[in-house]
């Protein structure tokens, strides 16, 4: 079945282009250079609009983690990185977030043919975000400041915050270039040197962007790429005895993992972003339509695959029946296909693994006694793509109600109260993010003030900005991406104390 | 002397109660090695009813709720009901921990209520930000306290260590469960009564008194226990941050173990290092994580100060705590003591020089003469090791560039001091070594203002200053679009 306006693998419009894409980089990179995994062996990355292998990468396992680590570790022990100035460190991440730009349409081409993910969103929102992150941080860079203290005796002191070494980044494949700069802006701005591992779904922009890190400037060493899995080399990173921090987006359970990894090892100091089931809340006045399209996109941006998305909604009774039903308009018309087509809104889930996995909760839903509202089958005859689909009926104990799907699957309930909506927003394992949608002043700041999550949302949702903090609650995680609270994942503090004599102030 | 034991049971929802399988412990006094008294022995079931009782305080009771201000005038309260008991509470830990009476009232149990005055300051001063966004959007955060917290305490500093976790916890606004070190679970106990005179709402502090690998485990790994905030040996910081790990991912902080080098250049006033040195490595027997253990001379004083530390422990008196004159008590137990005396054996046969002391003293008790070993190599057991004992390793070295190396030759790095007047020396140097706290022409100086915490393999996470509230707190980000409005 298509409906007019959804379109699939072999849809009949063909009148978008899309640009010839060359795989440049396929080697890791380390110390500066683009090099072989030690063991020769290679993976593939598929184009999940079709199902098909792009390219082959290296695959790098513990060796090549541990050549990368000693290179991170000669440039941050006796490299000039960490011993420049902030502001110096600053001019370079400057030139590269301008050589980001100068290649924006080939970044962006890589991440829709890598992750499925939309070209026109790519070239106008995530590419251009993350070299405004890292803008962002090249300017905090020089305004790491320690205190001086007031201690209670006759004492100097002051604190120091110094980079705190070797930073290992495991980045995930949702949004390669976002995770990227996420991490690696604010560990670069604080002087660290890096080892990352992109998620091996979607190897491909790192390469660029290791590439381009050298163009910019960046010294060898301080910055290198680990293409490979999971279990090999981000295994290699966590435990590694000479990685001092690592930073980690991606699923609980493989969170758990990096955790216990990094105690086992060297106790490095973790910080992980996780999943999320996040509530969108809205209130009786709300405007219907106005709340739709909030849902709708909260849940569907990005194929469903986001650790915010907005999965459970949550109508208060007033506007419920008027909502299901506009809800599912605008289901209907939200536009499946190629994501290099710039009428398409949702592109392919990012691999088999995730379509089968999102197709299969889809199925225990109904099992469970959900009705699917609309939507909730593959659609396209190649490659991974899946129906916008909406459940009503929703028990909160459900799976669909309670396990997060990573993708496109609203369970869309009912309430009446406000303490009601409370009780079920926090009504979770998880605490990433939240929405409210109201006009009234005293429920948004009651609302907010009690669900127990990272970020809330009002009138609004994906509301991301460089200066605002973010990272979850409970098991979606500790540590905070963006802000200047970032950097203090990739800095340390030292107090420093000397006694003062014959001194009449404190 | 005798010292009535007042409270010996678990400390649950503002009572005293025994625990569930009625089980208790022995506490011994480590001068004679002779039981104390019994004290309830808590276990995981112990642990759930803590949990469900801070829960309920967290989530449904006035703590979380009340204004910092409101907080803060409980905690001053519990100050002063400290500061009223310090007699007492001194000799119970004199006699758990084998601490100095005199320096114990003074350094801990009045230490212990000037921490909690200074968190109790703090508690209304909890600020979040207003944001700079890009957008069209107003954004704030907001630091709200991370729920129940479980604070896991060592032995050698017991209410100091109480206090450094308790206070920014409870000006946060969290609830809490805290497990003693078994060898040390007296003054825990006191301090939870005191806490309830005060005014603390039941279930807001629970003392669940007991084994590490039986109630401090179950801490870890609990599934309702928001934060873990630990004290103690890098060992055991490793299981508890795996058990986090495979429980709920609750985030931790650790304060673990230390080697914590001295250094001492050739324009130091002789004297004053040597005194420095002596108070830095025999502290408290040794029994302290920022113990200065490895102790480095510049080559152009070091025969003079070797001679000058040597002759300085003669006046140095191991002996019964209670008694003013003395100045090192014994060590807390018997496995302790063992221990160290182990260590001593272990240097003299990797062929470390012994000038002094190192052999157990008294007939009774964990006494231990204290040692000084010159002739260390670096990668001796007793230059790598945290021995957490009275025993100084003495070593010598030429340049600065030397000095530096050495210093950050070590898996930790939680203190180091250096004794210079130069101020190039002290700013480079400072700059230099991979530890969490400096301390030029000084040592031990803990201040309440002053975050406290290791690098590399002695931890992270701060205590002490304001660092010290971030373990407590969680950061919320609130968005809000702005419509029609003239500025951002």
């Amino acid at each position: 079945m298509a409906t007019k306006n959804k379109m699939n693998g072999n849809s009949e419009d063909h009148s978008f282009e899309v640009p010839e894409i060359k795989i440049k980089y396929t080697k890791l990179f380390i110390n500066g250079h683009f090099v072989d995994s030690v063991s020769g062996k290679t993976f593939e990355t598929r184009d999940p609009r079709t199902g098909e292998v792009i390219a082959r990468i290296a695959e790098g396992d513990k060796e090549d983690v541990d050549l990368a680590v000693k290179a991170a570790r000669e440039a941050f022990d006796h490299g000039k990185w960490p011993r420049m100035s902030g502001y110096e460190r600053g001019r370079i991440l400057m030139k590269y977030a301008e050589l980001i730009e100068e290649n924006v349409e080939e970044l962006a081409a890589l991440d829709s043919v890598d992750a499925g993910k939309l070209f026109g969103a790519g070239k106008l929102i995530d590419i251009p975000s993350a070299s405004h992150l890292l803008r962002y941080y090249a300017g905090a860079a020089d305004k790491v400041h320690g205190e001086t203290l007031k201690m209670s005796r006759e004492l100097q002191g002051y604190t120091l915050k110094e980079p705190v070494g070797v930073a290992g980044l495991i980045i995930p494949w949702n949004y390669p270039t976002t995770m990227f700069f996420f991490k690696a802006a604010p560990a670069l701005a604080a002087g660290c040197t890096l080892v990352v591992k992109p998620a091996e779904q979607t190897p491909l922009s790192a390469l660029f962007y290791a590439r381009l890190a050298k163009q910019a400037g960046i010294p060898d060493g301080v910055l290198n790429v680990i293409t490979g899995f999971g279990p090999t080399a981000g295994a290699a990173v966590a435990s590694h005895m000479d990685i001092d921090k690592v930073s980690f987006t991606g699923s609980t359970e493989v969170g758990r993992l990096v955790m216990e990894a990094a105690a086992k090892s060297n106790l490095k100091s973790v910080s992980l972003e996780l999943g999320g089931k996040s509530p969108l809340i809205i209130f009786d006045d709300a405007n219907v339509d106005m709340a739709v399209n909030l849902a709708r996109m909260a849940i569907f941006t990005n194929k469903g695959e986001v650790c915010v998305a907005g999965s459970r909604v949550y109508v208060q009774e007033g506007i419920y029946d008027e909502f299901v039903k506009k809800a599912a308009e605008s289901a209907k018309n939200w536009v499946v296909g190629d994501p290099f087509n710039p009428r398409v809104q949702q592109g392919p889930q990012v691999d088999k693994k995730q379509f089968e996995r999102v197709l299969k909760y889809i199925e225990s839903g109904t099992r469970e006694g959900a009705t699917l509202l609309t939507g909730g089958k593959p659609c396209g005859d190649k490659g991974y793509y899946i129906e916008p689909t909406i459940f009503i009926d929703v028990k909160d104990d459900m799976s669909i109600a309670q396990d997060e799907i990573f993708g496109p699957v609203m369970s869309l309930m009912k309430f009446k109260t406000i303490e009601e909506a409370i009780q079920k927003a926090n009504n979770t394992r998880f605490g990433l993010a939240a929405g409210i949608v109201t006009k009234d002043l005293n429920i948004a700041n009651r609302v907010s003030r009690s669900i127990r999550a990272g970020s809330i949302w009002i009138n609004c949702y994906f509301a991301f900005d460089a200066d605002c903090p973010f990272g979850g609650y409970k098991m979606s995680g500790f540590g905070k991406d963006m802000g200047l609270d970032a950097l203090d994942k990739y800095l340390h503090t030292k107090s420093v104390v000397t006694p003062l004599y014959d001194s009449p102030w404190l | 002397m005798t010292l009535e034991v007042k409270f010996t049971k678990l400390f649950i929802n503002g009572d005293f109660v025994d625990a569930i399988s009625e089980k208790t412990f022995e506490t011994r006094d480590p001068r004679t090695g002779d039981v104390i008294g019994r004290v309830a022995e808590g276990d995981k079931e112990d642990v759930d009813l803590a949990v469900k009782a801070a829960r309920k305080a967290f989530d449904h009771g006035k703590w979380p709720r009340m204004s910092g201000y409101e907080r803060g005038r409980i905690m001053m309260k519990y100050a002063d009901l400290i500061d009223q008991q310090k007699e007492e509470l001194a000799k119970l830990e004199c006699l758990d921990a084998g601490k100095l009476l005199a320096l114990t009232k003074v350094v801990d149990i009045e230490g212990s209520a000037d921490m909690l005055r200074y968190y109790a300051g703090a508690a209304d001063k909890i600020h979040g930000e207003t944001l700079k966004m890009a957008g069209n959007l107003h954004g704030y955060t907001l630091r709200e306290p991370i729920g129940v917290v479980g604070h896991i305490i060592p032995w050698n500093f017991p209410s100091l260590m109480f206090f450094s976790k308790v206070s920014p916890a409870l000006a946060a606004g969290c609830t809490m469960i805290v497990k003693p070190a078994e060898q040390t679970p007296l003054t825990a106990l006191y301090h939870a009564f005191l806490a309830k005179e005060a005014g603390i709402p039941d279930g807001v502090i629970n003392v669940v008194t007991g084994f590490g690998s039986t109630a401090g485990a179950s801490i870890a790994s609990h599934m309702d226990i928001d934060m873990v905030s630990f004290t103690g040996s890098t060992a055991v910081g490793r299981k508890i941050m795996e058990t986090a790990a495979k429980s709920n991912l609750k985030p931790v902080s650790l304060e673990l173990g230390g080697k914590s080098p001295i250094i001492i250049f050739d324009d130091a006033d002789i004297d004053m290092a040597v005194d420095l040195a002596r108070t830095a490595t025999f502290y408290n027997k040794g029994e302290a994580c920022i113990a200065g253990s490895r102790v480095y001379v510049q080559e152009g004083i070091y025969d003079k100060f070797v001679t000058k530390v040597t002759e300085s422990m003669k006046s140095w008196v191991v002996g019964d705590p209670f008694d003013p004159h003395v100045h090192q008590g014994p060590q807390v137990d018997k496995a302790q003591f063992e221990k160290v005396l182990s260590y001593i054996e272990h240097g003299k046969r990797e062929g470390a020089t012994l000038v002094t002391g190192g052999k157990p003293c008294g007939e009774k008790g964990y006494y231990i003469e204290p040692a000084i070993f010159t002739d260390v190599e670096e990668d001796m057991l007793i230059a790598k090791d945290e021995i957490f004992g009275p025993v100084m390793s003495l070593m010598k070295f030429k340049t600065i560039e030397e000095a530096i190396e050495k210093a950050n030759n070590t898996k930790y790095g939680l203190a180091a001091g250096v004794v210079t007047k130069d101020l190039n020396i002290a700013n480079r140097m400072s700059r230099s070594i991979r530890a969490g706290i400096i301390w030029i022409n000084c040592y031990l100086i803990i201040d309440r203002g002053c975050p406290f915490g290791g690098f590399k393999m002695s931890g992270f996470g701060k205590d002490s200053g304001m660092h010290a509230l971030e373990k407590y707190l969680q950061v919320k980000s609130v968005i809000t679009p702005i419509f029609d409005s003239p500025w951002l």
